[in-house]
């Protein structure tokens, strides 16, 4: 009897050791699921989720607390492949969420502005350059198309210009589509 | 050696009716020059070539108008002398039917040369490198189709060293014939040309690879080789079976080979080059010329007179076409390239470029029909034929079902989109058109991702500083708050200060001695 009750408790003793040695060793930086979230959410930091940015909406769906159908600009395909990562089911994106934009990026009318630096700070991602009274320009490959410089500019001389197709990133439409057509033509 | 040479095949592959006698009946005439020449800035893989004359300005045929704008990259050169016109975007030969941004010449009709560079005809006592920068001046590019900046494809320090040159004068699909033609007229330029690429590369060995279909190409080849007393480089005439002009086919076929899946053939001590690649490299380096022109079969039953034209880089296709005796009624689509590897064009609006082998007008029967697409019905066939040894038939699957993960599984990537597949297939299932939608579904979705870890990266960046500066400004405010609390820990022995609290204290003895104001609640 006393044999047992020692065996079991050295075993818990050791065990308790080994776990208690492993969570300081091993210790995971940071949440992984979140990390691994963040890497699939398109990181406009445009906020259209309610959320402060990526990085806030992904912890906060790693926690539960988010529905996977808030982010607008990655669209159905960031939903389904969120789904797919937390084993969720896939919910319809939510209303302003579903009608999915063309790629923008800011443009501003350089002749208009005035040089406040409202729009710099507005920026999530330093893609505005310039100073005060100075005019101000995106860094147009840089602009993830946030629309968060909009608002802040009193004279509205920020535009957003859809990013249309060159023959490099022009993309071979799906052939059913165009079999479709030649088969009725 | 030889004759363990004829053992070795590829997989796979499809005999077709080769329509090369079309086109090579008359010898290669040099079409004039036309008045509007327009210059794609992307006439190669790589970036974009950056323009170094402004509009307005005079160019002389030969000059620079455009530098590569980084390793992987082609220079342009004006192809006649003249006027820039404009530098903007033109429509370009692209299956998208897109604009790209162009220089445009207009001639002056003078054709007059600029300083070209010393011919270097002592090459072989020559560093490499230097070589290699008079190859990378003229804008050469692999003129088989490809564009790959030829430049950068003879630089093969840090790879394995190479043992043999493969010269790629297969011209396996049909109706183009330029390769041919250009062998049979210039086959001693084509011998220059390996021996500075040999020596360029160090190769022991160089094998010439051509089908069987042209004798007399592989004659004035074997000639103009007896005459230079060339030794080590042999020409190897191989069965006519498309694709065998594939560059990995065409190493199996010479060396037995294999080219790794996702790697170049220097892996195998190989450096694969086109005939007319060699052509471009000899004037570059024996007569100091730029490449601004090259020979291109017009053929099909949609032109009056099919035949090989020298024309120069910039003429657009309607011109070509006009200037080679016009379209006939047959004509139903124009093609770019082959009837295989090459895509229809929407109009013939468009500039020659480097890579531009083949106008075929096609007359109704000599372009595939596309009848409806029905089921797959894995026969397999598609297996058979491809000469890169995939699962076709998987592929398709997955990538109709926008599965791109599991499509490059299956090595997607290492299609070469020769059309084999689709050409078998019973159930006329467009497949090639579903490999290049997935390659480029992917190419794009790697490019987003590429731009989210940018953002990403911005983003913390910029959350980092916002917080180091809020920091810092604590930091400050603290110091300060700290140096006030000192000051007032020493206002004892200033006497401003006590003369100050001096009065405050009698205020509130004042106030102290004073009764309270009666409270009145209630109101004023």
């Amino acid at each position: 009897m006393i044999t047992a009750i020692l065996t079991i408790a050295g075993l818990a003793t050791l065990f308790g050791l080994i776990l208690g040695y492993s969570a300081i060793r091993f210790r995971v930086e940071g949440d992984p699921i979140a990390d691994q979230i963040d890497a699939l959410l398109p990181q406009t930091q445009c906020g259209q989720c309610g959320f402060a940015g990526c990085r806030p909406y992904a912890e906060a769906m790693a926690t539960g607390e988010a529905e996977i159908n808030r982010c607008p600009p990655g669209g159905e395909a960031t939903m389904i492949a969120l789904a797919e990562l937390l084993g969720r089911d896939p919910v319809a994106l939510e209303d302003e969420a579903a009608a999915e934009k063309p790629k923008s990026v800011a443009y501003i009318v350089e002749d208009e502005c005035i040089g406040c630096t409202l729009c710099i700070q507005a920026c999530p991602v330093d893609a505005i350059m310039g100073a005060a009274k100075q005019m101000h320009t995106v860094i147009t490959d840089e602009c993830t198309g946030c629309e968060l410089c909009l608002p802040p500019c009193p004279v509205e001389c920020i535009h957003m210009q859809p990013l249309g197709a060159t023959p490099q990133t022009w993309k071979w439409p799906y052939p059913a589509d165009t079999v479709t057509e030649a088969g009725h033509g | 050696m030889a004759d363990a040479r004829k053992d070795w095949s590829f997989h796979g592959g499809v005999h077709l009716d080769d329509h090369k006698a079309e086109s090579t009946g008359q010898p290669v005439r040099r079409l004039p020059i036309p008045d509007r020449l327009t210059l794609p800035l992307h006439q190669h893989i790589g970036l974009s070539a950056e323009p170094v004359v402004r509009v307005g300005d005079l160019v002389k045929k030969g000059q620079l108008v455009a530098q590569a704008s980084d390793y992987v990259s082609a220079s342009i050169h004006a192809p006649t002398s003249g006027r820039v016109v404009g530098i903007g975007p033109q429509a370009v030969p692209h299956p998208s039917g897109l604009y790209d941004a162009c220089i445009v010449i207009e001639s002056d009709g003078k054709d007059a040369w600029t300083d070209l560079p010393e011919p270097m005809t002592d090459y072989a006592t020559l560093p490499t490198a230097d070589l290699r920068e008079r190859i990378r001046w003229a804008g050469i590019v692999g003129l088989g189709g490809a564009a790959f900046p030829t430049a950068v494809k003879v630089n093969t320090s840090g790879q394995r060293p190479i043992d043999t040159l493969v010269i790629n004068a297969a011209e396996c699909e049909p109706y183009i014939t330029c390769d041919d033609m250009l062998m049979r007229e210039q086959a001693a330029d084509v011998v220059e040309g390996i021996g500075i690429l040999r020596h360029l590369v160090g190769a022991r060995q160089c094998l010439i690879g051509i089908e069987d279909n042209k004798p007399e190409a592989a004659e004035a080849l074997r000639q103009a080789l007896s005459t230079k007393a060339d030794t080590g480089t042999e020409v190897v005439v191989i069965p006519t079976l498309y694709p065998s002009g594939g560059e990995k086919q065409l190493i199996r076929l010479l060396t037995g080979r294999e080219v790794p899946s996702h790697g170049l053939p220097a892996a195998v001590g190989v450096l694969c080059q086109n005939v007319a690649t060699a052509v471009a490299v000899a004037d570059a380096v024996l007569r100091g010329r730029p490449l601004i022109e090259r020979v291109i079969t017009v053929t099909g039953r949609g032109v009056r007179q099919p035949g090989n034209f020298r024309v120069a880089i910039g003429s657009a296709a309607d011109f070509v076409i006009a200037q080679s005796g016009g379209y006939s009624d047959a004509v139903r689509q124009l093609i770019l390239g082959g009837p295989m590897m090459g895509f229809a064009m929407q109009h013939d609006q468009v500039p020659v470029t480097k890579a531009t082998n083949c106008l075929l007008a096609a007359a109704q029967d000599e372009v595939p029909a596309h009848p409806a697409e029905r089921p797959c019905i894995r026969c397999g066939e598609c297996v058979k034929v491809c000469p890169a040894q995939l699962l076709p038939q998987q592929i398709f699957w997955h990538a109709r079902a926008h599965d791109f993960d599991k499509a490059q599984d299956y090595h997607l990537f290492d299609c070469i989109e020769c059309g084999c597949c689709a050409y078998v297939c019973p159930a006329h299932i467009p497949l090639v058109h579903y490999y290049r939608f997935a390659k480029t579904e992917i190419w794009a979705q790697e490019r987003e991702r590429e731009k989210s870890d940018l953002a990403r990266r911005r983003h913390e960046a910029r959350v980092a500083r916002i917080e180091r500066l809020e920091q810092e400004r604590k930091a400050r405010l603290r110091q300060k708050k700290e140096a006030l609390e000192q000051k007032s820990g020493d206002s004892a022995a200033d006497p401003k200060k006590a003369a100050i609290e001096a009065a405050m204290r009698r205020v509130a003895a004042k106030k102290a001695a004073q009764p309270p104001e009666p409270e009145t609640p209630g109101g004023e």
